[in-house]
């Protein structure tokens, strides 16, 4: 009998829900039956309600199982779940459970399907061939190609990355860098947590040919220390790509240089602000620099430097194997290519959507996310992190673009979406928006240091029915000094929660019992 | 400021020896010798200073700039749970009472008998299986007051 290849995510959402039991059970279930099996730690498609989901690979493609606990295994052999066998937990071939079925996976066309440290893998399922035609191509090429694409950088501030390149390209210099922005902070997020646990060569390769682009050959990535697991597949990744000569003195034989290392941050927000991560990188507070210079001209160590997140990165590499005029054909507007959006918080079906732009709000909260967890109506969603606007249920018809978002006085920053159900309390997020300002400011500009903790008393005295009128007054005055004076986003958005709470759902700061 | 014991020293040098060349080290430093000794003492500061030629100030700016690295020693193991807003949306709040009436200490303090070590964490990047709970380097997901008194009992008998 031959040997059955089973996949159980290492993912830490997975993990999270008892992958790593779930692994061991089914060897040790498939030794006792006498059943040869390879349990491979792939990543996660993404389904996290469905999570631990295993998979095995069976004549007819790669068939599901799901949620399953270490109760579940000798079920499922007895099911004969190891040969494609019905169970309760089977969602049949994996590829058309519907959720993934209509998504456009070009970023994470590989995570949760292939080993995440083999090269060979990787290689198997089109991986290293945007490096492949990278190579072939002259700097200025490769750098038109990504403006071409229309690719905008995916961390939150969307700024064409073409033209960030192009700038470090253009730097007469003999020593520039390369770094990925992996500080991924923002609640609601984890799209570059599943990329780099699921599929971290892509990333490599991207800021390979970020390298080759803007003559650069050492790269960073910053990764927060949040993510241990992730820590540790780069690590095995890097080392592999070292290993297959992907990486180091001789990229695939072509005799250029590029060297990558992983840097862990050390539990600051701030170090997202791409300023206070260089700061960082070099071993410093992260404390936020005043542009100009940029980093593309002054970065790290005071050399030109391309700062990108990790999708930003990822993407790269689809747009190189597949030319740029295919990834710029989907989306709408200025909005070009897919977005991974991240369904968070009380939803039905949480995890990852990658699809072009052009989708609602309300499709990805009903139709992908199931509504909510509770089975309560939607009140709120709020988009972008800790720093984006909370957008009310009038508004789920929006396009989840840049600009359509933009319109509404909300903005899509890294995609990243957190529903609530009708029982929060605005004033409360409110409140917490400006907490979470002060503890994570990083002191360096007044606005965001002394604002946010003033900010929280005004809100005190609001949640306690104290002079309402005048302190919501007092509030729209602070946030408005923040929005206008702060040096870094952190400050200069924290009023974005705040504002648009209040704006949309005035009526939990006023009238409140008073103390 | 007290001294390092001899043997911080000289896990502190070592940490220092063998990041010596690398450009910008110092919070892989700190990462280095917190992992060592679970906390950055602060007989540390004018070693690594001297070390590493940067002024005291410099080095204690940066210990005391990043919430992970800790200025006294931690209980055996460390609990985070996550405050942000996914995991408010699924009542983390709740949770988190739960666990300081459980453990009986808030964030930042230790147990008495030094097993536990309760911090607050804001995103662990799990927020489609909210609410979630680091121990130590584990995470769990969709953490109910009920699942967090099970684990506990495992993490007692240090499972």
């Amino acid at each position: 009998m031959s040997t059955i290849d089973l996949y159980v995510p290492r993912d830490s959402g997975a993990l999270s829900l008892g992958a790593e039991q779930v692994a061991y059970a089914i060897g040790a279930e498939a030794k006792k039956r006498n059943i040869d099996v390879r349990v491979i730690r792939n990543g996660s498609r993404g389904m996290y309600w469905l999570e631990p989901f295993v998979e095995v690979v069976t004549p007819g493609g790669r068939v599901g199982y799901g949620p399953v606990t270490v109760k579940d295994v000798a079920g499922l052999f007895d099911a004969g779940f190891h040969t494609g066998g019905k169970h309760a937990l089977a969602h049949g071939v994996t590829d058309e459970i519907p959720f993934l079925k209509s998504q456009q996976r070009l970023t994470f066309q590989r995570v949760g399907i292939v080993d995440p440290v083999s090269v060979q893998d990787y290689v198997a399922n089109g991986g290293y061939q945007g490096l492949r035609v990278a190579l072939a191509m002259k700097q200025a090429d490769i750098v038109q190609a990504v403006l071409d694409s229309g690719l905008r950088g995916r961390g939150g501030a969307a700024f064409p990355t073409g033209i960030k390149w192009k700038t470090v390209l253009d730097q007469n210099v003999a020593q520039k860098y390369v770094t990925c922005n992996a500080d991924e902070g923002d609640s609601g997020t984890f799209a570059d947590r599943m990329l780099m646990e699921g599929d971290p060569l892509t990333l490599i390769e991207g800021m390979t040919i970020a390298g080759l682009a803007v003559g650069a050959n050492q790269g960073y990535i910053y990764l927060r220390c949040e993510y241990p697991h992730a820590y540790q597949v780069l690590k095995e990744a890097i080392a592999a790509a070292y290993q297959a000569r992907y990486l180091g003195a001789d990229v695939m034989g072509s005799g250029r240089k590029f060297d990558l290392e992983v840097r862990l941050g050390a539990g600051a927000y701030v170090c997202g602000e791409e300023t206070s991560m260089l700061e960082s990188l070099e071993g410093k507070r992260g404390e936020v620099r005043v542009r100009p210079p940029l980093p593309a001209i002054k970065g790290l160590f005071g050399q030109p430097t391309v700062v990108n997140n990790v999708i930003t990165h990822s993407s790269v590499p689809c747009i190189l194997a597949k030319g740029a005029a295919f990834y710029r054909d989907f989306g709408v507007g200025k909005s070009r290519g897919t977005l991974p959006f991240q369904l968070a918080g009380n939803l039905k079906q949480g995890g990852l959507v990658e699809r072009a732009f052009g989708l609602t709000l309300k499709e990805l909260l009903y139709d992908y996310g199931g509504g909510s967890a509770t089975g309560r109506p939607i009140r709120t969603v709020q988009v972008g992190g800790p720093l984006g606007a909370f957008i009310p249920a009038s508004q789920f018809e929006v396009v989840a673009g840049y600009e359509e978002l933009s319109a509404i006085g909300a903005l899509l920053g890294h995609g990243g979406i957190v529903a609530f159900d009708d029982t929060v309390d605005m004033a409360k997020m409110a409140r917490y928006a400006l907490e979470f300002c002060a503890v994570e400011s990083c002191g360096k500009c007044t606005p965001c240091r002394i604002g946010s903790t003033r900010g929280v008393e005004v809100m005190d005295r609001i949640l306690a029915g104290v002079d309402s009128e005048h302190n919501l007054k007092l509030l729209e005055d602070l946030c408005e000094t923040m929005l206008q004076g702060s040096l870094c986003g952190l400050g200069g958005m924290t009023p974005f929660p705040v504002t648009s709470a209040l704006k949309h759902f005035g009526e939990d700061f006023r009238g409140r019992a008073r103390h | 400021m007290q001294n390092l014991a001899p043997a911080q020293r000289e896990a502190v040098l070592r940490v220092v020896a063998a990041n010596r060349t690398r450009p910008g080290a110092l919070i892989e430093i700190l990462h280095g010798v917190q992992a060592e000794l679970g906390f950055i003492p602060p007989g540390a500061v004018p070693v690594l200073a001297e070390e590493l030629n940067l002024s005291r100030a410099e080095v204690h700016g940066v210990v005391t700039f990043y919430h992970y690295f800790r200025h006294s020693a931690p209980g055996q193991q460390t609990i985070r749970v996550c405050q942000a807003e996914a995991c408010q949306s699924m009542g983390t709040e709740g949770l988190t009472e739960h666990v300081k009436k459980t453990l009986g200490i808030d964030f930042h303090e230790t147990t008495p008998d030094g097993k536990f070590t309760l911090e607050p964490v804001y995103c662990l990047g799990n927020c489609a299986c909210s609410p979630a709970v680091m121990r130590n380097e584990d995470i769990f997901g969709r953490v109910t007051p009920e699942r967090f008194d099970e684990l506990l009992v495992q993490w007692k008998r240090g499972e």
